[in-house]
């Protein structure tokens, strides 16, 4: 039987582009994606933006899971592609064939990184987002440990349990075990960088300094007219 | 010590795939039974009677199923009623909720030496995903950290018949479990029986590779509780024979 195969909807045309932004928490990633998107919506591009971590449907369930303390490697990394498949199917991908710029802050990386520091095997989380496409381009936004943490913790009294990497037992010490869980987390994004062709962006430039570098890269990859770009300002 | 314990040697744990990291090297003691087979083919009134009889004769049970996390299971029904999950969001639901059910309840009691026995498993999960054309290979994978069972049984009943028994129980027959979403046809008699008729041949196919060991559901209950117990003792015996 081939029914469903006819609907999987393979050889629909993608028309828009997937615009994705990698990096730790404090890495100037998610500034930078809303001034980018500002700016497409200034250019009248159609432009969607999505988070991780935000399906309504799944949210809550996270939720509770992270207060309960219930939550495994497993089915951490399951919650949160569960979440990622509803986004993806719902709003990602046919946004992307109707030919919008769809802008993510974190994307499967995301998932990859944090799944493989918490121990999944790292064959079974790549297969298991298979299914979603490779970005158009991949902004990971480098920037030192130091910096990083000091950016989340000046802003925040208290991290959360999961966001400190606390169920790794890599230190009694929430800041502490906060630090040592985010340096493993760069180390897999270093290896993601060369495996999946990132675009490095120095994550101590100057926020204006940034966004002219993105602004620059997502230019060549859009279809926008010289006439287009040219007639509205450029911060 | 009851003479029917089966609380033998510790065994390792076998994952079909990629196993959980910090489970790969565990040991259990209990014993773990599947029943596998459509809805209204018996299998609760099944396991309800095994587990009576395996108590009787001492042993410690300990029933699971699939949606029945505290964690996720509500919140699959209530996604699922409003119609709006799409299929692969679906998939990785019901493998976080069977994850859940995994790590917090069947390994805990093979741990302490419980007979657990599953109201469905991975297998109806990976039936449903392929009939929606979702690729084998990645519901093998993404249920690769999935306990191997000691023992598959799954309840073969003719779609045919089925549809009675359903109307017996219900006097409807269910959305998801009439494959309502594959559009197969606009009769919902028809639509459930093709729908039924995909799975089974999907158990058919998976049949080998899984030894799951086909028990003919068309019998009246007793006659069919009478099989699976034969079964489940030889099993047992030959368990204590080793020792």
């Amino acid at each position: 039987m081939t029914y469903s195969k006819k609907n999987t909807g393979k050889n629909i045309p993608i028309k828009g582009k997937l615009i994705v932004v990698e990096g730790i928490d404090g890495s100037g990633k998610s500034t930078q994606l809303r001034l980018l998107e500002k700016w497409l919506i200034a250019q009248n591009m159609p432009v969607f933006f999505t988070e991780w971590n935000s399906s309504e449907t799944v949210k809550q369930i996270t939720k509770k899971g992270k207060k309960s303390g219930r939550l495994t490697p497993i089915t951490f990394s399951l919650l949160h592609a569960t979440d990622f498949a509803d986004r993806y199917e719902r709003n990602i991908l046919p946004l992307l064939h109707a030919g919008y710029i769809v802008l993510a802050d974190r994307y499967i990386y995301t998932a990859y990184a944090r799944d493989i520091v918490r121990g999944c095997n790292p064959n079974w989380v790549k297969k298991i987002y298979e299914f979603a496409m490779k970005p158009e381009i991949v902004f990971y936004f480098k920037v030192p440990i130091d910096i990083a943490v000091d950016r989340i913790l000046s802003g925040r009294p208290r991290l959360k349990y999961y966001e400190a990497g606390m169920d790794l037992n890599l230190s009694n010490d929430p800041y502490e075990s906060y630090r040592i869980f985010q340096s493993r987390i760069i180390e897999q994004y270093e290896l993601l960088s060369v495996s999946e062709n990132f675009t490095i962006v120095d994550g101590t430039m100057e926020i204006e300094e940034s966004q002219r570098f993105l602004r620059s890269a997502v230019m060549n990859l859009l279809p926008l007219t010289t006439k287009n770009i040219r007639s509205s300002k450029s911060p | 010590m009851n003479n029917k314990s089966i609380k033998g040697k510790m065994r390792k744990a076998i994952f079909y795939g990629h196993a959980i990291p910090y489970l790969e090297d565990i040991e259990i003691k209990g014993k773990f039974i599947i029943i596998e087979g459509p809805d209204a083919s018996g299998r609760s009134t099944q396991i309800e009677l095994l587990s009576s009889k395996l108590e009787a004769d001492g042993h410690a049970v300990l029933n699971a199923g699939l949606r029945r996390s505290e964690l996720i299971g509500q919140g699959i029904l209530e996604a699922k009623r409003n119609f709006v999950l799409g299929r692969k969001t679906i998939s990785l639901f019901y493998a976080a909720d069977f994850a859940d059910q995994l790590e917090n309840k069947i390994i805990p009691g093979l741990r302490s030496g419980y007979i657990v026995l599953s109201d469905r498993y991975i297998y109806t999960l990976m039936a449903r995903e392929a009939v929606r054309g979702i690729s084998s290979s990645w519901s093998r994978n993404l249920y690769g950290f999935a306990l191997k069972p000691d023992i598959v049984f799954y309840l073969d009943v003719d779609p045919n018949e089925l549809v009675h028994r359903v109307f017996k129980k219900n006097t409807y027959l269910d959305y998801y479990e009439s494959g309502t979403d594959l559009r197969l046809s606009d009769n919902m008699l028809e639509s459930f029986v093709m729908y039924q008729m995909l799975l089974r041949k999907e158990f058919k196919r998976m049949q080998k590779r899984y030894n799951i060991i086909s028990i003919n559901g068309n019998r009246p209950i007793i006659e069919i509780n009478e099989d699976l117990q034969k079964r489940i003792d030889n099993h047992l015996i030959n368990l204590q024979n080793y020792k």
